[in-house]
């Protein structure tokens, strides 16, 4: 029998580029809170939000995705048609099929790529980043286009006091191929399904169709969701840097999921982040993206801070499942 | 050793007042967490939290939402301590 012949792929992989697309309504809190019963007074002081970004009704989480793709693909250099896989992280595909992703790919001209979405909901960014790495290291793809995609603001229920008043639309994406110097640490992941009912869809779409329920919206705990996202987010953001060898005092930048600026500034605290360190916080004037927060706040710090680019960045993404992702990459 | 309920109500005043800023002696056993010292769920949260690492006790989520007034809370860390 002959011997099986395996990929193997590049030593080492890092991030080329960032692009964004944000939804093209800016939506203030005094748009929102009617419905709520509550005040813009409110909203700043449990979120830290004072305006939130949704894309109009005829803009689709594709339409976004599709504008973000295009800068990264830009900035990078590399021709779209020499990525082998596009990968796009997003709970807002309004079908369950086909996948955004394999769309995406032939809207910017990268088919036959392999294409895939991954639901890993605010994590899905960070888990695409750790599949881009491998699938590089492997030898299965040598570019990989990394897309987080959301149009959260069709998946809201106006009243609803636990999330939908956070929400936004955008998309932010990467171009990840090889490097010559480590550029993507390993990652410090997991999920953990006994706790699906903390955050999630409020019923499903079946229940939807028969009457018994409403449009499928997202809620949470929000407390429980704090109480997680803050003290056990941060033993992974430890562990993160664990593995990556390398010390809080190092980072350049610290970007978190943008869920809540609370959980943000908790969060820096419990780190203990040194005063030089940058830590992201689009979630001001963009809301939760969901998967697209981390690299729109990537690209805003580096818009804001461009001499940050070659700088270590912790990114940490968390959310429904309670599945998590955190890894240290150099910035672009 | 266990501690009292007044050592419990002392030390948890010492925590909202860290979180929230609330004056220590305004922290009084009748007062409800939300209605009389205006403390929102992620702040409540935090002080849950830190009160865990203050009386090593453990004061899970599910709790939480039973813990209405500053009694409930130390009546539940003086037990847990138990």
């Amino acid at each position: 029998m002959p011997t099986l012949t395996q990929a193997t792929g590049a030593q080492f992989t890092r991030i080329l580029a960032i692009g964004a697309a944000r939804g093209d309504l800016v939506v203030p809190n005094a748009d929102i809170v009617g419905p709520i019963n509550s005040s813009d007074e409110w909203i700043r002081q449990r979120t830290g939000i004072e305006t939130r970004v949704r894309a109009s009704r005829d803009v689709q989480a594709i339409d976004l995705a599709t504008d973000a793709a295009r800068e990264a693909i830009e900035k990078s250099g590399v021709p779209a048609s020499e990525l082998g896989a596009v990968l796009v992280a997003t709970i807002s595909n309004p079908v369950q099929t086909p996948s955004m992703a394999a769309v995406l790919a032939d809207r910017i001209g990268a088919t036959p790529a392999a294409a895939y979405d991954l639901s890993a909901a605010c994590a899905g960014y960070a888990y695409g980043i750790a599949q881009a790495d491998a699938l590089i290291r492997a030898g299965a793809a040598r570019y990989v286009l990394v897309v987080g995609a959301e149009k959260l603001s069709d998946i809201i229920d106006p009243t609803d006091r636990s999330i939908s008043f956070l929400l936004a639309d955008g998309a932010g994406a990467a171009v990840v191929g090889p490097s010559d110097a480590p550029g993507i640490s390993a990652t410090v992941w997991g999920s953990d399904g006994s706790r699906a009912d903390t955050v999630g869809m409020s019923n499903t779409l079946l229940a939807f169709r028969d009457g018994t329920a409403g449009w499928p919206h997202l809620r949470q705990e929000g407390p429980s969701v704090f109480r997680w996202a803050v003290w056990e987010m941060a033993k992974a953001a430890r562990r993160a840097l664990e593995v990556a060898g390398v010390e809080a005092s190092d980072l350049a930048a610290f970007i978190p999921h943008q869920a809540n600026m609370r959980i943000i500034d908790e969060f820096a605290t419990q780190l203990g982040l040194p005063d030089h360190v940058v830590i992201a916080r689009d979630i001001a004037t963009t809301g939760n993206t969901s998967a697209a927060s981390i690299p729109l706040a990537t690209h805003r710090v580096l818009a804001e801070h461009p001499e940050l680019s070659g700088g270590l960045a912790l990114q940490i993404g968390f959310g429904a499942g309670l599945a998590y992702a955190a890894q240290v990459v150099v910035l672009p | 050793m266990a501690l009292s309920t007044e050592e419990v109500l002392a030390g948890l005043a010492e925590l909202i007042n860290d979180e929230t800023g609330i004056a220590t002696d305004s922290v009084q056993l009748d007062k409800s967490f939300t209605d009389d010292l205006d403390i929102d769920s992620i702040s409540m949260m935090t002080i849950v939290v830190n009160a865990e690492d203050k009386f090593d006790v453990k004061i899970p989520d599910d709790e939480v939402k039973n813990l209405k007034t500053v009694g409930d809370a130390v009546d539940y860390i003086v037990k847990a301590q138990a």
